[in-house]
């Protein structure tokens, strides 16, 4: 078969998105009550570019005193916010959304500075995905009754909540949304690697008029987190991370009164059948582990090919790898941005280590990738068992273990086995099979002959380790309502 | 002469059988005036792990019944129950309860085993959803059950108590392993054979009677356990049960109340306690 020379005759030129009329500060101090406030250690950390390693900005370091602060500005915003006219709630809400379909842009070149991410990405998915969901929960505000039918349901009180670093301003609308449209308040904290977002969030939300208090954005790293954790006048955590923290978070709030939302680790089985439409699957194996460079919980970051069509489905897999431009995140043609932090990048180069050192075979494309920033090739792993570290321990990057089956019921048991049920996919023609494998596959959310969709009107959230509770959807507003049961 | 009555061996009830307690200790039940009533099974963690084992074994082909046949089969519990009133009134009676209130605790029992098995193939339909999105995909929301529920049965009511919990989460597709109300075990081990006589599969329910303090870290850590129901209002417990489910994210039930009489003591949100909610994406273009 006769290839296209792509890299010899198709070069792409460059198309960078300028980043001229963004407004970023050199410090960003804490949203506490309406009002930037300088934290009181008054220290302060840098946020850097990960494509470039250059620095962006200053961001406040909150301590105790900060979150105690923030707590109290929260509960006192409580009172006031949760016995507001619902409709009017609504209204708040609907506002912000609006405001961040006005302010797209530059959201989403901060989010691609700032977190590495492909600016296609930050544009198409997440920036617009974030305004969807506060515009969704703001109709839910004068609604709630419906929730939980003759139960009448009451906000919870002060939310706690603590979001990663892999979509940043996506996360905090999934976590503030829902949580104001039930009349809760809450004190945020995004990951320390990408706090921008939500700090041009709470710009954005102080522009808004949103009643002071009732959103407070604290910034810091996991000590900070600790700190919201274990306040006591919380009523609510809502944690998305890893699996190892938030049974930490859950240890720790055992016995207490607050109610947890934890969105936690994966390690996706995406599913090929050799009645699959091959194409789309290979394009569908692609987006689910290298989307976001594999930095997502839900990835299917296991495959597994049916034996009958192993040989061509690898085949059509490198070929595509061969294709898939690694550079810029600001570029438009960029398909796999910047790994998140050298953290993170040490932690995904350790796991390939893990993954030669055990026998599995390698396969990387022989890609340029730029001399400054944090970089990892699209990898593939073949020759892998159900033992291999890497196919039981998430990466969180973009490195996929390749097994083949021959049987459903083969699938099904090699699917299931781990500790994790976030994500599947599955691709195959039959119905019969998709529903059968739906019914079967121990995971919150299966994605039939598709991979990676999210929408705000999806409950979204895991099985056994990967989890407890949704985010999303109606059945995302319950954990933030309470009735007598 | 008169007729030397025969008394009963209580048993446990794992996997459909009636075995002893594999430790072969016991403990007295008493009744009110504290004459000795039966020698009870002092249920250990083997047999507690022998329970989960024969609960896992057949979940899945439990939750794959057909939702008529779950609700059919919960009936012919409530059918047994009534044919055998009688006896459970007399044992109610055995532990203090006066007669009124050990009819009505059985007559509730039986009206709740009834309410739930109709929720059977309509709790579904309340709690699912089809959720609009804005790109062309058929996407819906179901509920399945968590799995292997293990439930810390209230200690008042020990029959109306426990048929409370056990009917809304087996109805949802789960399997169970109760520890039985340790105020009146023998009831409990009466009701198991109801169950055993009401097509119910075997393993789908399984009763131990023993001691709360010793089997409660076990009902809360073991790993093969999804979820748990504790019921009970002592805080130290809680936060033992809290602390240790950790361990694989069990998910967690608290039922602090006393009574198991009142109106809300029912309800759909009981089943949806017991259930996972799992979403299905499909592209609508060819």
């Amino acid at each position: 078969m006769n290839k296209i020379d792509i890299n010899k005759s198709w070069n792409y030129a460059s198309a960078a998105e300028g980043t001229e009329h963004i407004q970023l500060k050199s410090k960003y101090d804490l949203f506490i009550n309406g009002e930037f406030v300088k934290p009181s250690s008054k220290k302060y950390f840098n946020t850097i570019n990960p494509a470039n390693g250059e620095h962006i900005a200053k961001v406040a370091q909150a301590n105790k005193e900060d979150v105690d602060k923030a707590v109290k500005a929260a509960r006192k915003a409580f009172k006031s916010w949760s016995k507001l006219e619902p409709k009017e709630r609504g209204k708040y809400i609907f506002r912000i959304a609006r405001m961040i379909q006005e302010r797209a842009k530059e959201f989403a070149l901060i989010e691609s500075m700032d977190g590495g991410k492909p600016i296609r990405e930050s544009r198409d998915i997440d920036i617009p995905l974030a305004a969807n969901h506060f515009f969704y929960y703001a109709g839910w505000a004068d609604k709630l009754e419906y929730v939980f039918p003759n139960k009448s349901p009451k906000p919870l009180g002060v939310a706690g909540q603590i979001i990663p670093w892999n979509f940043p301003l996506l996360m905090a609308a999934w976590k503030i949304a829902p949580a104001l449209a039930a009349g809760n308040t809450v004190v945020l904290k995004p990951a320390e690697t990408t706090s921008l977002t939500a700090l041009k969030l709470a710009e954005l939300i102080q522009d808004s008029g949103l009643p002071k208090g009732v959103v407070n954005i604290i910034t810091g790293a996991g000590e900070t987190g600790a700190e919201i954790v274990n306040h006591s006048d919380l009523d609510k955590i809502a944690f998305t991370g890893s699996t190892v923290v938030g049974k930490l978070i859950q240890r720790s709030i055992a016995g207490s009164k607050k109610k947890t939302t934890l969105e936690l680790g994966g390690k996706g089985a995406n599913i090929i059948f050799e009645d699959a439409a091959i194409d789309q699957a290979v394009e569908g194996i692609v987006n689910a582990i290298f989307f976001n460079q594999g930095h997502v919980c839900c990835a299917g970051s296991r495959l597994f090919v049916q034996a009958s069509v192993e040989s061509v489905v690898i085949e059509k897999l490198k070929d595509r790898l061969s294709t898939l431009i690694i550079g810029d995140p600001l570029d438009k043609n960029t398909d796999i941005g910047a790994i998140n932090s050298a953290e993170q990048l040490a932690t995904i180069e350790k796991y390939i280590a893990i993954g030669k050192k055990e026998g599995a075979d390698i396969y990387q494309p022989k890609c340029q990738l730029p001399k400054k920033g944090n970089w990892c090739r699209p990898t593939l792993f073949l020759n892998v068992s159900q033992s291999h570290t890497i196919v039981q321990q998430e990466i969180f990057g973009p490195v996929l273990t390749i097994q083949t089956f021959r049987t459903i019921d083969e699938v099904i048991e090699k699917a299931n086995n781990t500790p994790f049920g976030l994500s599947a996919g599955v691709w195959t023609e039959k119905g019969s099979k998709i529903f059968k494998l739906s019914k079967k596959l121990k995971a919150g959310v299966i994605w039939a002959n598709t991979y990676n969709k999210f929408d705000p009107t999806s409950p979204f959230g895991g099985y056994k380790e990967s989890g407890i509770g949704r985010e999303g959807g109606l059945h995302g507003l319950k954990p933030y309502l309470k009735f007598e049961l | 002469m008169s007729r030397i009555e025969v008394l009963k061996t209580y048993k446990i009830f794992i996997g459909g059988k009636f075995p002893r307690t594999e430790s072969g200790r016991y403990f007295h039940m008493k009744n009110a005036k504290g004459d000795l009533l039966a020698n009870m099974c002092l249920s250990s963690r083997k047999d507690f792990r022998n329970a989960v084992v024969e609960s896992r074994k057949v979940q899945e082909n439990w939750a794959n019944a057909t939702a008529l046949n779950r609700g059919q089969i919960l009936y012919r519990i409530a059918e047994m129950l009534e044919d055998r009133k009688s006896q459970f009134i007399e044992q109610l009676q055995s532990t203090g309860s006066t007669f009124s209130a050990a009819k009505k605790e059985v007559d509730q029992s039986i009206d709740r085993l009834i309410y739930y098995a109709g929720w059977s193939d309509k709790f579904q339909q309340i709690f699912s959803a089809v959720n609009p999105v804005a790109s062309n995909h058929f996407n819906f929301s179901t509920l399945e059950p968590t799995g292997v529920v293990s439930i810390i049965a209230p200690n008042k009511n020990p029959l109306l108590g426990m048929i409370s919990l056990l009917a809304p989460t087996i109805i949802g597709g789960n399997t169970v392993v109760i520890l039985a109300s340790t105020v009146n075990p023998m009831v409990a081990i009466s009701f198991a054979e109801v169950i055993n006589t009401s097509d119910v599969p075997a393993g789908v329910v399984n009763i131990l009677t023993g001691d709360r303090e010793e089997l409660l870290p076990q009902f809360a850590s073991h790993k093969d356990v999804n979820t748990i129901i504790y019921c009970g209002d002592n805080l130290k417990e809680i936060q033992t049960v809290e602390e240790i489910a950790v361990e694989n994210l069990k998910r967690v039930s608290i039922y602090k109340r006393k009574n198991w009489d009142q109106e809300n003591s029912q309800s759909p949100y009981f089943i949806e306690k017991c259930q996972e909610i799992k979403t299905i994406w499909h592209p609508t273009e060819v």
